[in-house]
């Protein structure tokens, strides 16, 4: 490696910041197909099917010549792990479709805007405990640098519903910019509440600050934020619109194929749909990581342990702990995809604006006090201010609560008055009147 | 002029954003326009963060580039205005000259300036996180809280007008 050390001091800046930009793409962008992979068996196994197994398995004959005797009836099996290799490969060398009275550029543009939010997003999430594990700097506004990064990602779906030139891309792109705009807010104010928590933008900061016994006093667990109250708080909050942000089930209103077709990537195939796909999955692996750093002590062991210490720092530890938590939060989106139904439109807004704004920003006010008690009171008196505030918020949100079930119109009955009504007799519904 | 890495990266970033900015006028679609914006923006942060001004750096990505700019292709999505056709009348030399009296003010100002070499060190941290909440929480802190109150005026009035639409 002398040449490298003879070169000037220019060019070596310029070779590791392109090494660092490739490190930084490679962990995200080379588990995709393994993802979907692995998205496409769990859902399958959550839903009683068996999903894609059989792609890649290679069974050689047991009396052909052809076949080296030591491989003559033996079985390879892949678990259908080619299957993603062989859909990419597909979409690859399909014929390239763009349909006439499209706005050409625009059309070509929005995919790659999306490729890059997916890529660029997880530029400041550390990997290790050494600053070389950050994948292109360690700045002092990391976190905001995730949400600057985040909020762009609005543009490729707009663009794309925008320049295809068809109706139901357009409704996409309108409701994906609506519901963007809608929880970015919710998650830039639980990640500020996190923020203040550690007391410092950096996402190494951050993940140092998780380090600590819990509570100070339990040596054995780290004092990940997702075990403090504002912590835990700011987590469901930043979860909902991490899903929202990454356009998954139940918040895939904007490609909602029973309503839109495919929504703003109606007309796109081929590579281009191929790339809205890969960035799909890349936001959702690197969400799921920000989430495990700011949350879930990023590059730590999730137990604080003197034998497992020195381990921490060590080369390429840090990178499998992360990849792993990365890979819970994926089972947690195929989870939640697989449970809840995709929201109607109005649930969507009624839940961003209505409940986890106003319940981000509360908890915004509650981690200051409870930050401004402890530093003028002492730990046990923010505790007990703390917990007395979330109380009050509790009763508060019941109260409201029961006073819009008091107000709201019960929908009861869900029949449907036909206008050419058949003659039949319904006894479904045993309190109407039945013409006969 | 001694041609330094800083200048190149100078460069790089500086061409493109006056030319998206030649953009945002020159295009005749609105979206190209918008999008132009976005671009300059976007690169006018990066200049920020080329004078390790971090913070008014990404505050420029997260606010223009990332809200009020979504907001407006929104709006341009929504209302899908058509190519306006230009008119001729006196508002094109008016434009022009107004344009040249502000070109030959901003040059008198910078022109002298480029040449100067040996420039003052920008201050190490100057654009920090820190630096900013401290001058803005206590040097700055009237002025801090009299914009968000007017702010806070702004949205109210909004939701005022909005809500008696409906009625």
């Amino acid at each position: 490696m002398d040449w490298l050390h003879n070169l000037s001091p220019a060019i070596q800046d310029v070779l590791s910041a392109i090494g660092r930009a490739i490190l930084a793409i490679i962990p995200i962008f080379a588990p995709v197909p393994v993802i979907i992979w692995y998205e496409r068996r769990l859902l399958s196994w959550m839903q009683d099917r068996i999903g894609p197994n059989r792609t890649g398995n290679i069974t050689f004959s047991r009396t052909s010549k052809m076949v080296p005797s030591f491989l003559r009836g033996k079985k390879f099996k892949l678990f259908g792990l080619a299957q993603s290799i062989a859909d990419g490969l597909k979409l690859f060398t399909k014929e390239d479709i763009m349909p006439d009275k499209t706005d050409r550029v625009l059309f070509i543009l929005a995919p790659l805007i999306a490729l890059f939010v997916a890529l660029t997003l997880g530029c400041t999430i550390p990997f290790g405990g050494d600053i070389r594990f950050t994948p292109v700097a360690d700045v002092n506004v990391g976190m905001l640098v995730i949400l600057a990064i985040s909020s762009l990602g609005a543009y490729s779906t707009v663009l794309a519903g925008y320049s295809s030139n068809n109706k139901y891309s357009l409704m996409g792109g309108l409701r994906a910019s609506a519901q963007l705009i809608s929880y970015e807010l919710a998650m830039g104010i639980a990640l500020a509440a996190m923020v203040m928590n550690s007391g410092s933008l950096r996402m190494t900061d951050i993940v140092k600050s998780q380090d600590a016994p819990l509570y100070g006093v339990v040596s054995f667990i780290p004092n990940w934020n997702v075990f403090t109250p504002m912590g835990f708080i700011s987590a469901i909050v930043f979860g909902v619109c991490m899903i929202a942000e990454t356009n998954r089930p139940p918040f895939d209103l904007p490609e909602a194929e029973n309503e839109l077709v495919a929504g703003y990537h109606t007309e796109y195939s081929t590579k281009r749909w191929g790339i809205f796909m890969m960035a799909e999955y890349m936001a959702m692996f690197t969400f799921s990581m920000i989430f495990a750093t700011v949350f879930l002590g990023g590059y730590h062991f999730p137990i604080r342990w003197d034998v497992l210490a020195p381990y921490e720092n060590m080369y390429l530890v840090g990178v499998v702990v992360m990849l792993t938590k990365g890979a819970v939060g994926l089972t947690v989106y195929i989870w939640v995809r697989a449970t809840f139904p995709r929201l109607r439109y109005d649930q969507l807004m009624n839940l961003g604006w209505k409940f986890l704004l106003p319940l981000a920003v509360v908890n915004l006010m509650i981690t200051a006090t409870w930050i401004f008690a402890a530093k003028v009171y002492g730990p046990m008196a923010a505790w007990m201010v703390g917990l007395v505030c979330y109380g009050v918020l509790f009763i508060v949100w019941a109260a409201i609560r029961h006073q819009a079930k008091k107000t709201q119109p019960q929908f009861q009955s869900r029949s449907v008055n036909m206008v050419n009504s058949p003659r039949r007799v319904l006894d479904v519904v045993p309190n109407k009147e039945v013409t006969p | 002029m001694k041609l330094t890495p800083e200048l190149i990266i100078f460069a790089m970033l500086a061409g493109p954003a006056a030319l998206a900015a030649v953009g945002v006028v020159a295009f005749g679609s609105a979206i190209r326009s918008a999008l132009c914006l976005v671009f300059n923006f976007f690169l006018l942060a990066f200049l920020y963060f080329t004078l390790s001004m971090d913070m008014p750096g990404i505050s420029q990505i997260v606010v223009y580039s990332g809200a009020i700019m979504v907001l407006f292709v929104f709006v341009i999505m929504l209302l899908n205005p058509k190519l306006i056709e230009e008119r001729k009348d006196l508002k094109r030399p008016f434009g022009i000259a107004f344009g040249v009296v502000l070109f030959g003010i901003l040059a008198s100002q910078v022109l002298p300036v480029l040449g100067f070499e040996g420039a003052k060190p920008v201050v190490h941290q100057i654009g920090s996180p820190n630096v900013i909440g401290d001058a803005l929480f206590s040097s700055y802190v009237f002025p801090f809280e009299v914009i968000s109150i007017l702010l806070l005026v702004g949205v109210v009035g909004s939701v005022f007008l909005a809500k008696r639409r409906t009625d």
